[in-house]
Formats: structure tokens, C-alpha cells, sequence
């Protein structure tokens, strides 16, 4: 059985089902580690106080958007260029978990910014950036939302993840020369903090939490689309406990 | 067919489409009065004192340059896509790329260079310095085409799709950031006292990147509509 073997929607199902459980203990551990860690193990900050602890949910999920953006385009060209249909539905399940870190990044940074810099948002290289960010991925799901034929969805959208993926450092790059243009930063987000082991170990433990968050969903996700494409197939009408 | 036919067929299409436009001057004329009239409304909205104008002027040229591109866009493709054209060039010997570099070429020179002759009227107003102006002018010649270049993807990306317009600026607004940053930045360092050579320069490596890639991402958004 080559690995081949489960490049097929249908033979990739089951799989799917039997990693979801163990993804999803793997973020429930690692996330109450995290957080645990995270508001008993790790000191206050000395300049930021208790407030500085929002960046056990604020980085982990900056790093999760821009890193599955890239899976996404990832799978998204595979799919274009190998016509798999199952590498094209990764794609789509992939999306709205990036799609809700960044969004979730940007929120929980506009509830850090407001105690520490005194306001909600700033027009900082890296703020501007996510939310360009979280256009794309809405454009994504958008276009793909908008084709009537799966196939061409896939398709469609899998060449705008791909033109995407082109243009998020020339946007990064434009917006940071932009900001540095226009003003001297008046909050630098990029100065290192000399991080102590403990707030490192929680914000490494939250990161590993929502990767397999990551897993768990879009893998449940992909199972849903499976599902709804296949439902007219044999393999699909046999599987019990599903509902039609 | 070989190289030597690519050129003839390039300029049938932009002649075509040239011609097209000339036939229905309403459509090229709305986009301009679009751009003149979004620009007109700004010093309304944020009142009328002449220092805080020129401050705000390359951004809200720029942007209105940029939304009256955007608004020509579903017309590049849509109607060649509704009577059969698009099959029939798809089917042509020549690349399909080479259609999507014509049309492109044909939709700038009839919305993008435009605006740039435009704009120098609407920088007065605002009360932009004649070396201003001219940076202006520049780095709407060098931005606009890239709007052109990116938009044609998206809106070939988005032919017979539902609600295609609103979904089109959803998808190519984002990738007009850097194109908007430096295109307004190069008038802003200048109005600063600054060399714009530094923004007008990325500003042409991004007009080199997306001619060298879009026509060919487009071309491939072209297929995916027809299938």
C-alpha cells in the first residue's frame, strides 16, 4: 500500500476520523499546560504588569495565521498542479482556522495594546500586515463561496492562494517601509525582550496547543467537505452514523 | 506557429479592444468622472484649510486612482466571457497569455493613463507644488499599470461568479497595499524634501514583477473560468 493510498478522499476519511480524537487531546493537554504556565508559573512583567499575559494567546496565534496561510497555498498549489482533489479540499479546510487566528491576533493585540500603549491600534508594520492578511484569507474563502462547480472553486481560489502567497512579503516589506517613511515608530513591537525561561515555555506550549487545535479542526473540517462532495458516491452512502 | 505571428495578434487585440472603448466613450468618461468626483468629495469631507489638503493629497489621489481602476475591472473580461470570445481565443493559436497581456494593455491605456493626465488638475486643487505634481504624475504612469496587471487576475478569477464586483474588491484590494505605499510614499517624500527616487523605484520593480507574472496567473484564471 503505497502513501499514495490515501491521497483519495475516500481512503483518506477514515484516517482523518481516527486522527482527529488524538489532535484534539494533544491541544486540550498542551493549552491547559500553557495556560497554566502561563497565568501561575510565569512572573509579572516588570514594566507591563499582568497584562504582558495576553501574549500566551496574542503570538502563538500571530505565528499560526501567517504559517497556515503558507500550508494553505501550500496544498492549494499541489493541488493545482498535481489535480488531486483532495489536496484542494485540504486547502479550503484549512482557511477558516487562519482566517480566525488572524483575526484572533489582531483582537487579542488590540486588548494588549489598549493597557500598555495606551490605544487599540496602531498603524505599525506588523498590525497592518496581519489584517492584510486576514483579507486574503476572507478573499479566499470568498471566491471559493462564490463558484458554484467544486472543481473550479478549487481551482479558482487555489490560484488566488497562490498569488497571495506571492505578494504577503512584498506587503509586509511595502507596509514596514511605509511605517518607517511616514514616522519614527512611536510603539516598536521589534526591539527582543529578554524573555524569561518560563514565559518562553508557556508561549511554546500555547503555540504547539493551537498547531494541533489546527490539526484537529481542519482535519474534522476536511472530513465535512469530503462528505458533501462525495455524498452521491457508494463509499459515502455505506458509511454509517452519517445522516442523510 | 512560431514567435514572428505573436506580435500581429497582440495588437489585433488591443486594437480591438481600443476600438471597442472608442465606440462606447461612456464607459472610459464614467471611470474618469468617477476619479475626479471621489477626489472632489475629500476636501468637503475634511474641510477646506490648504496645509492639511496637501498633506492628504497623494493619498486620497491614489486612492481614488485606485478605486476608479477597480471599478473598470469586470468589464475587462465579462462581456468577451458572455458572447464566446474568451472560448475562441482560448482555442487560438497563439498563447492565451498574449490575449491577457493585450487586453490588459488595452484596459490601462484606456482607464489607467487617463488618470494620470487627470490627475495634475486635481493636485492643484489640493494645492500641490509643481515638483509634486510631476512625482505624482510619474508614479501614477508607473502604479497604474501594475492595478491594471493584478486586477485583470482578479477579474478573470472572478468571471460568472456570483456578486462578481464586490467580490473583486475584495480579493484585489489587498494586493494593491504595496502599489498604494509607494506610489503615494515616492509624493510624499518629495512634499518632504526627499529624494522619491527610493519609492519610485520599488515602484517599477513591482510593475517589472507583476508584468513579468500576471498575464501568465491570468491567462491560467482565464482557463479555470472556461472550464
Amino acid at each position: 500500500m503505497s502513501l499514495y493510498h490515501y491521497a483519495s478522499p475516500q481512503h483518506f476519511y477514515p484516517l482523518a476520523g481516527r486522527m482527529v480524537p488524538w489532535f484534539a487531546w494533544l491541544a486540550a493537554v498542551s493549552a491547559a499546560l500553557g495556560l497554566w504556565i502561563g497565568f501561575f508559573v510565569a512572573p509579572t512583567d516588570a514594566q507591563q504588569g499582568e497584562a504582558y499575559r495576553i501574549i500566551f494567546v496574542h503570538v502563538p496565534a500571530s505565528w499560526l495565521s501567517m504559517f497556515l496561510y503558507l500550508v494553505m497555498a501550500g496544498w492549494a498549489g499541489l493541488g493545482l498542479v498535481l489535480n488531486t482533489r483532495l489536496s484542494s479540499m485540504m486547502a479550503q479546510a484549512l482557511a477558516p482556522t487562519g482566517a480566525l487566528f488572524a483575526f484572533l491576533s489582531l483582537w487579542s493585540g488590540a486588548l494588549w495594546g489598549r493597557p500598555t500603549w495606551g490605544t487599540y491600534w496602531v498603524w505599525d508594520a506588523r498590525l497592518t500586515s496581519e489584517l492584510v492578511l486576514f483579507f486574503l484569507y476572507l478573499g479566499y474563502m470568498a471566491l471559493n463561496a462564490a463558484i458554484e462547480d467544486p472543481r473550479r472553486a478549487d481551482k479558482a481560489s487555489g490560484l488566488l492562494a497562490l498569488v497571495g502567497v506571492v505578494n504577503v512579503p512584498i506587503i509586509y516589506f511595502s507596509v514596514q517601509w511605509w511605517n518607517t517613511l511616514h514616522q519614527g515608530a512611536s510603539v516598536s513591537l521589534t526591539r527582543a525582550p529578554s524573555m524569561a525561561a518560563a514565559m518562553l515555555a508557556g508561549m511554546l506550549a500555547m503555540a504547539f496547543a493551537f498547531w494541533m487545535y489546527s490539526f484537529a479542526v481542519s482535519l474534522a473540517r476536511v472530513r465535512a467537505i469530503i462528505l458533501e462532495r462525495e455524498a452521491h458516491l457508494d463509499w459515502a452512502r455505506d458509511l454509517r452514523g452519517v445522516k442523510r | 506557429m512560431n514567435g514572428a505571428a505573436w506580435t500581429p495578434a497582440l495588437a489585433a487585440v488591443v486594437r480591438r479592444d481600443l476600438l471597442l472603448a472608442a465606440r462606447r466613450k461612456s464607459d472610459a468618461l464614467v471611470t474618469l468622472g468617477f476619479f475626479v468626483i471621489v477626489a472632489s468629495l475629500f476636501p468637503l469631507g475634511i474641510g477646506p484649510e490648504p496645509e492639511l489638503l496637501k498633506r492628504v493629497a497623494p493619498g486620497v489621489l491614489w486612492v481614488a486612482a485606485l478605486l476608479a481602476t477597480l471599478l473598470a475591472l469586470p468589464r475587462l473580461f465579462a462581456a468577451d466571457h458572455e458572447d464566446g470570445t474568451l472560448e475562441q481565443a482560448a482555442l487560438a493559436p497563439v498563447p492565451l497569455t498574449l490575449l491577457a497581456i493585450g487586453k490588459v494593455l488595452a484596459h490601462w491605456l484606456v482607464t489607467g493613463l487617463p488618470l494620470a493626465v487627470v490627475a495634475p488638475l486635481l493636485a492643484l486643487q489640493y494645492g500641490l507644488p509643481a515638483d509634486a505634481i510631476g512625482v505624482l504624475v510619474v508614479s501614477l504612469l508607473l502604479g497604474t499599470p501594475v492595478l491594471s496587471l493584478i486586477g485583470a487576475i482578479g477579474a478573470a478569477l472572478t468571471l460568472g461568479t456570483r456578486g462578481g464586483a464586490v467580490l473583486l474588491a475584495l480579493l484585489v484590494l489587498p494586493l494593491y497595499v504595496p502599489a498604494l505605499v509607494f506610489g503615494a510614499g515616492a509624493v510624499d517624500a518629495r512634499l518632504a524634501g526627499l529624494s522619491p527616487a527610493a519609492n519610485l523605484s520599488l515602484l517599477g520593480a513591482c510593475l517589472a514583477l507583476a508584468a513579468a507574472a500576471a498575464p501568465w496567473a491570468c491567462a491560467a484564471a482565464i482557463r479555470i473560468a472556461l472550464e
